[in-house]
Formats: structure tokens, sequence, C-alpha cells
């Protein structure tokens, strides 16, 4: 192993872990919305909302990310949609996270007892109010820790901006593998900065779950 | 520049190709992660600890960093350690790899949930130890593994447009071939995403099946 070399390079990786952090914040924060949206559409009154939400799971979960980033990224500007890489590939990402986070948000206010809602809704609670101050409140509970599973995934997920140009971890790895030809190195140094991030995140996850536990 | 799905047609054989090639490395690497994570369970279960070791801390890097990390490390670290392997090998072994870490970590989860007295019932009945294992726990964990590890199978398919990115011939760069001569990339990305949808589709009923299949015999 080249000690002399990592030192001398890790600057850049410190840098690139920065990049990869704001990628992984931004993304889980748009995942987070659009899977809050998709899952309202799912359950929605309205057949055709229900059916969007369906069909916005069924296509980003069904596809490869890359080509979901690509598509944006390179295929974007064709409809007018022009953006730097750094945001085509957060949207993208984000975007397609919120599938997945759809699905868990759903699962876990589907899990919700059904006993609940028919006794709020007996106590003359709007269907508003009953999940406003009955059903989320449980469910929120529930989908941290799954929600956590999605986060994990999508902070090595970020990996996939690298081909568009996005100066993150695995875009400045594969630099340096380039240039210095010495893959471990580069694979250690990156990776090593992955797991400390998800380490970090996993805690911070942990920490929101137990603090929700009602004992 | 407007939107023209009028090219995409006649680089149909190409993208049909890239197709074929997406579901070979599907195929060889969904093989190698199956074994592999067959392999990776009985020594992290059964292993001596000194062999357990290595493979833990190989596992923990391989399920910490992304799959794109791992393809680079494996195609230019095989070059420089004398190996040339033809891209594609080099994906399947990266894909197969990856997963095969995260399939082991289901088998040995469904292998230690089986319950302990399954062991103990089939011990004092008079099964050796081998033959507990074979009649007793393997049949009860294999109905627990197959939905999970199908999910898996579902998730390398996707992953597979990764090994693109190392030069390995599949949909996703055939997609880009016909991209670099006609500048369409809206239309054949988006035509090479209506092909990992129908790919995935197919292989979602599949495993609908085999869930099916091992759910009747319980």
């Amino acid at each position: 192993m080249d000690i002399d070399l990592i030192l001398r390079v890790y600057p850049f990786f410190i840098e690139a872990a920065w990049v990869t952090i704001q990628l992984s914040v931004l993304t889980t924060i748009l995942g987070l919305a659009c899977g809050a949206l998709g899952a309202a559409a799912r359950m929605s009154r309205l057949a055709v909302f229900r059916w969007i939400g369906a069909a916005y799971v069924s296509v980003f979960r069904g596809t490869p990310a890359l080509i979901q980033v690509f598509i944006l990224y390179f295929g974007g500007p064709q409809i007018g949609i022009q953006l730097d890489s750094f945001a085509a590939g957060t949207i993208a990402l984000g975007v397609n996270i919120g599938a997945y986070m759809t699905e868990t948000i759903r699962g876990a206010i589907v899990s919700v007892d059904k006993g609940q809602t028919e006794a709020s809704r007996t106590l003359g609670m709007s269907r508003w109010k009953t999940m406003r101050y009955v059903i989320l409140p449980q469910a929120m509970r529930m989908m941290i820790r799954p929600l956590g599973v999605n986060i994990n995934a999508l902070i090595k997920g970020t990996a996939l901006v690298a081909p568009i140009s996005v100066v993150e971890l695995t875009y400045t790895a594969q630099r340096f593998i380039g240039s210095t030809y010495k893959p471990f190195e580069m694979f250690l140094l990156a990776g090593l900065l992955y797991m400390v991030i998800i380490y970090v995140a996993g805690q911070g996850i942990a920490w929101l779950d137990r603090r929700a536990r009602i004992t | 520049m407007g939107l023209d799905f009028t090219v995409v047609p006649s680089y149909f054989g190409v993208l049909l190709m890239g197709a074929g090639w997406t579901i070979a490395i599907t195929v060889a690497a969904g093989l190698l992660s199956f074994f592999g994570g067959i392999f990776f369970a009985v020594v992290a279960l059964y292993g001596h600890w000194a062999i357990r070791l290595p493979f833990r801390l190989f596992a923990w890097l391989f399920m910490g960093t992304p799959l794109l990390l791992q393809l680079f490390l494996i195609y230019f670290g095989l070059i420089q350690i004398g190996i040339d392997l033809p891209a594609f090998v080099a994906g399947v072994i990266g894909l197969g790899l990856h997963f095969a870490v995260y399939n082991s970590e289901l088998i040995q989860a469904s292998i230690l949930a089986v319950d302990k007295g399954q062991y103990e019932g089939a011990r004092t009945l008079g099964l050796s130890r081998l033959q507990t294992l074979r009649y007793i726990v393997v049949p009860q964990a294999v109905r627990a593994v197959v939905p999970p590890m199908g999910n898996n199978m579902i998730a390398l398919l996707k992953d597979s447009a990764l090994v693109s990115v190392i030069g390995v011939m599949e949909l996703t760069l055939a997609a880009q071939q016909a991209i670099s001569r006609t500048y369409r990339p809206f239309e054949f990305y988006l035509a090479a995403a209506a092909c990992y949808y129908v790919i995935n589709l197919a292989l979602e009923a599949g495993l609908r099946r085999l869930e099916r299949r091992f759910q009747a015999s319980r």
C-alpha cells in the first residue's frame, strides 16, 4: 500500500466527500417529498391519482436509475430542460428514490390498524383529521427504520452521478485510478469515506427512531 | 431540437442485441451471486474464525460502498495485478460478487431464523448433522429466502446498466452507440428504459411463479 500517495491525494477525496454529502442530503429531501406525494396519490380516493401514483412507482422502480440520470441530463435539453450535472443528478436520483420511499411510506400507513380509522371516523373526525391526528403519528414512528434503509441505499446510489462527471467520491476515485494506477488505494480511500457517511447517517436515523419510540 | 422517435426503429437490431447481452449478464451474474452467496454464507456460519474474519471484512467493505466503485476496483485492479479480463467477465464478476454478499446475508439470516428446537428435535431423532441440515433446516430456510433473493435479482438486472461504464456491451452502451451516431439521447435512453422495463416485468412474473411453487410445497 502506497501511504505517501494516499497522504498526497486525500484532500481531494475529502472535498469530494462533501459533494457526496450534499448530494445525499438534497436527494433525501427530494425523495421524501416525492415519497409523501406518491403515497398520498397511491391512497387517494380519486382513481386518476391512484393510477398516476402506481405508474410513478412502477416506471421508476422498473428501470435503472442510471438511465433515468442519463435521460434527464443528456435528453433534457431536447425537451427544453437544461440543467448542470449536479442539479440533473440530484433531481433524477431524488425522484428515483422517491418511488421507493412512496412504497415505504404507504406501507407504514397501511400497517396502522384499520380499527383506528373506523373508530376515529365513528367519533366524527373527518378523513383528514383522522389521518393527521390518529394515523400519521403512528405511521411516522414505523416508517423511520425502513426509510433509513432507503437512505442507506441512496447514499451509495449517489455514485451514479459519476458518469455524468459530478466530482463526487466515485468520480474522484475513478480519476485518480486513471492517473496513478493504484485502484486498491483509491477504492479504500473513497470506500472508507462512504462508510463514514453511511455510519453517521445510520446513527442519526437510529437516534430518531429511539426518540420516536413510545414505551 | 424537438423529439423524433422515427429514428429509433432503424436501430432496433442494436438495441435488441444490447438487451440480449443485458439478459446474459444478468443470468451469469445472477448465478454467480446465488452460488457465491451460498458459499459465503456457509463460510460465515460454519467456517474457522481465521477464514471467517477476512470474509467478514470483505462483506463489510462491499455492503458499505457503491457498486460502481467496486466495478472500478475489480476492472482496474485485475489489470494492475496482470489479469487482463474482457470487460464482460469483469462486469459479471463485479455484479456477481456484489450481490453474492447481499445474498449471503439473506441466507445466513434465514438459516439462523429456523427454530433451534428443530435442530434439537432432528438430532434427538437420530439424524446426523448433515441430514438435519439437508432435510430439516435447508428446506425451511429456502422458503424464507426466495422472495428477498428475488428482489436482489431484480436489483441486479437494473444495476447491470452500471457495467456500461467499464465498457461492457449491453443495453445501456448499445443506446449510447446509437446516440453517438444520431445525437438523440432522449429517444434512445427512453427506448432502452422501455426494454429494461419489459425485461423487468418478465423477471418479476417468473419470480412470482417460483415463489408460488415454493409456497405450495409447504
